[in-house]
């Protein structure tokens, strides 16, 4: 088990730059989530970590140690990708074999054994274990290679997608397993993935990754509550927090380029660090209102009309149009709208995140 | 697969099967008549129209691993019936076995043919493990001007090597090369080296590199990643472009001819010099050939399950 640590990581491939200015700080025994898009960086930060790659530029510590020198091997950490994770050769128990049979860390035949089979019996594949890899589904495939990282009780376990290439059934499945797992073990994870459920329902703590940049970590409730910018409000959350232009006047939020107005409380909390609100008066904002925080109300300040209807079976996605603003709002199931019907709606002004209009930055994080 | 079919279907599968057939026979028709001639007596090997029907003998084989000379006079009857069936039918054809004591002298052909072995063999394994190891760098690391070295490993093959034959045997006579072994080995592990490095380029791409990168974080070195995963995974191009490599390096006639003449001299330039000593006997020369196809052939079938999967160069990867 292991506290990893990456400081002012930067990684250069060619003309493409990866990652900038990358700090991480990983608790031992934490379930962290690396979430991004598709080129964020995230595989390449968990390369860093595994000696896969090098970096350009800063330093990667395991248990405050500097591990520059080390390659991957001595590195002793387990990495699980999305595929291609399994000797394709060979047969589930020789899988299972591999890490510990290395020249460098040869275990006893007898303890070989003794992982192997408890690591299959945590994993449930012990009626797997002498079949060849290819006639596996896909997630018993992801099972023995979650499997070949756990017999070898490694220092950090770096999970790349590892759930990503699977159905959504045995995803949501897997998702449990491989959390309770990870709590089972208190080993630290580090869990790569673009999946924003993934990172909500599993992490001890989230970072959100954006162009090679860290933009945010936190828990999983401060990032969804509590968004540092807007990229991170809008990437987290289905559907994703709306984001309204507008300004503050006189105390009530006032959306341009429409002018519906919405209350707006002007409490301590939403101000906490960003001044008066003078400072806030007049000033090109982004509103940001969660579409939970969206209801609908019959003698709401403002009319919109329905312009489209999701049901999710235990709630109702609706896409409300005021103009030209599209605004997403979370109702109960058993609201009856139709499309195109005229709704009047208002926001929860506690819940309503203020972010800069130039920069992006949430005011609460803008100190 | 629907058990159904309509009688186009059929019409067409059978058309298809004539024209597999008639394809067949074009290119084997030339193998069955060196094949026959093996077989034939000498009088019947350039008969026109070609004798198709007729009493199958071995005499050709033994004449092609014999040393003889022309009978001036007729056999000794007591001679001639203490022969074995092997030295009578040498008798019959009018020529005697040249004996050393009472066994009888190996003709070349035997070490010719050792020698196209040894060469073609060692070879073959020089350019594909080369061949192997540099396609994984290439495939592997960034190596500076990667394209302009691979270019320049594939010119090596743009131009008809016997244009250089000369200055080679200038080169090869003045460090003493020519007619060894070692020579010809060098020879053709270069020629075949570019084909086993841009074909096994190929393979090695497809291979996914996350299965080493899986074995170094479990704690191996590259070397030992390369022989555990990779090697295995890469059998069935290593396969591929052995036999090309093989059956280049056994057929290569211009080159051989020119470097070797007597210590290393392989097959191919053996077997058609028994066309200028006098008298041709294509009999004996065909027995030469039959003989020389059998490797090539016996090493393909070895192999065809590899081949099958590496001739399409990996497109029916899963």
């Amino acid at each position: 088990m292991a506290h990893i640590q990456l400081k002012n990581i930067s990684k250069i491939f060619g003309n493409h730059t990866a990652l900038t200015g990358l700090d991480l700080d990983i608790a031992d025994g934490e379930f962290f989530v690396l979430l991004g898009e598709t080129g964020a960086g995230k595989t390449t930060t968990l390369r860093l970590i595994a000696g896969l790659e090098k970096p350009s530029g800063g330093q990667v510590f395991i248990d405050g140690v500097d591990v520059a020198a080390w390659g991957a091997a001595e590195r002793d950490v387990a990495l699980v990708l999305q595929q291609y994770s399994l000797y394709p050769r060979y047969t589930v128990r020789e899988n299972l074999e591999f890490p510990l049979k290395p020249k460098i860390r040869r275990l006893p035949d007898a303890e070989i054994k003794d992982r192997v089979d408890r690591a299959a019996r945590t994993l449930r594949i012990e009626h797997l274990l002498d079949r060849k890899t290819d006639r596996l589904s896909g997630g018993e495939m992801q099972r023995v290679s979650i499997g070949r990282a756990i017999v070898r009780k490694p220092r950090v376990f770096l999970m790349d997608e590892p759930l990503s290439a699977l159905d959504a059934k045995l995803r949501e499945a897997l998702r449990t397993e491989l959390k309770n797992l990870q709590m089972q073990l208190g080993a630290t994870f580090l869990f790569v993935t673009h999946d924003q459920i993934e990172a909500m329902s599993m992490g001890d703590k989230v970072g959100v990754l954006n162009h090679g940049r860290i933009i945010q970590t936190g828990t999983p409730h401060e990032i969804y509550n509590n968004p540092r910018d807007t990229y991170v409000a809008s990437f987290v959350g289905s559907p994703p927090m709306n984001l309204i232009d507008g300004k503050l006047v006189n105390g009530r939020a006032v959306m341009a380029p429409l002018n519906f107005e919405l209350p707006f409380s002007a409490g301590a909390k939403t101000f906490a660090g960003a001044g008066t609100s003078a400072a806030t008066e007049g000033r090109p904002l982004v509103f940001g209102i969660r579409p939970e925080d969206v209801y609908l109300e019959s003698g709401a300040p403002v009319e919109a009309r329905v312009h489209d209807v999701e049901n999710h079976g235990v709630e109702k996605i609706l896409t409300l149009r005021v103009g030209d603003t599209m605004l997403r709002a979370t109702v109960p199931a058993r609201t009856d709208v139709a499309i195109e019907q005229p709704v009047r709606f208002a926001w929860n002004p506690d819940k309503v995140v203020l972010f800069d209009k130039g920069s992006g930055v949430s005011l609460r994080h803008a100190s | 697969m629907a058990a159904v079919r309509t009688g186009g279907e059929i019409a067409l599968n059978r058309i298809a099967i004539v024209a597999v057939l008639v394809v067949m026979i074009v290119f084997l028709a030339p193998i069955y008549w060196i094949a026959s001639t093996a077989f034939k007596p000498r009088a019947l090997a350039t008969t026109v129209p070609p004798t198709v029907l007729f009493q199958p003998e071995l005499t050709p084989f033994v004449k092609l691993f014999t040393k003889r000379v022309q009978q001036t006079k007729p056999v000794d009857p007591a001679t001639y019936a203490a022969a074995p069936w092997w030295e009578k039918a040498v008798y019959d054809g009018g020529e005697r076995i040249l004996k050393v004591g009472d066994s009888p002298q190996l003709s070349p052909y035997p070490d010719r043919f050792v020698n196209s072995l040894i060469i073609a063999i060692s070879s073959t394994l020089l350019a594909v493990s080369m061949g192997t190891l540099t396609a994984y760098g290439f495939s592997r690391f960034k190596v500076k001007g990667e394209a302009d070295l691979l270019f320049f490993i594939l010119s090596t093959r743009m131009l008809p090597p016997v244009v250089v034959a000369i200055p080679m045997y200038l080169m090869y006579r003045a460090v003493g090369l020519n007619d060894t072994h070692i020579g010809l080995i060098i020879l053709y592990t270069a020629f075949n080296l570019s084909f086993s490095v841009w074909l096994m380029k190929g393979f090695m791409d497809e291979i996914p590199k996350e299965y080493e990168e899986a074995a170094l974080v479990d704690g191996y070195t590259r070397m030992q990643a390369f022989f555990k995963i990779v090697l295995p995974e890469a059998a069935t191009g290593i396969a591929a472009t052995a036999v090309f490599c093989f059956i280049t390096a056994w057929n290569e006639y211009a080159f051989a001819l020119i470097m070797t003449n007597r210590r290393a001299q392989t097959a191919p330039p053996f077997i058609p010099s028994q066309v200028g000593s006098g008298l041709t006997d294509w009999t004996v020369i065909a027995a030469g050939t039959v003989l020389f196809l059998l490797p090539v052939a016996i090493f393909t079938f070895l192999l065809r399950n590899h081949l099958l999967r590496g001739m399409s160069f990996g497109a029916i990867r899963k």
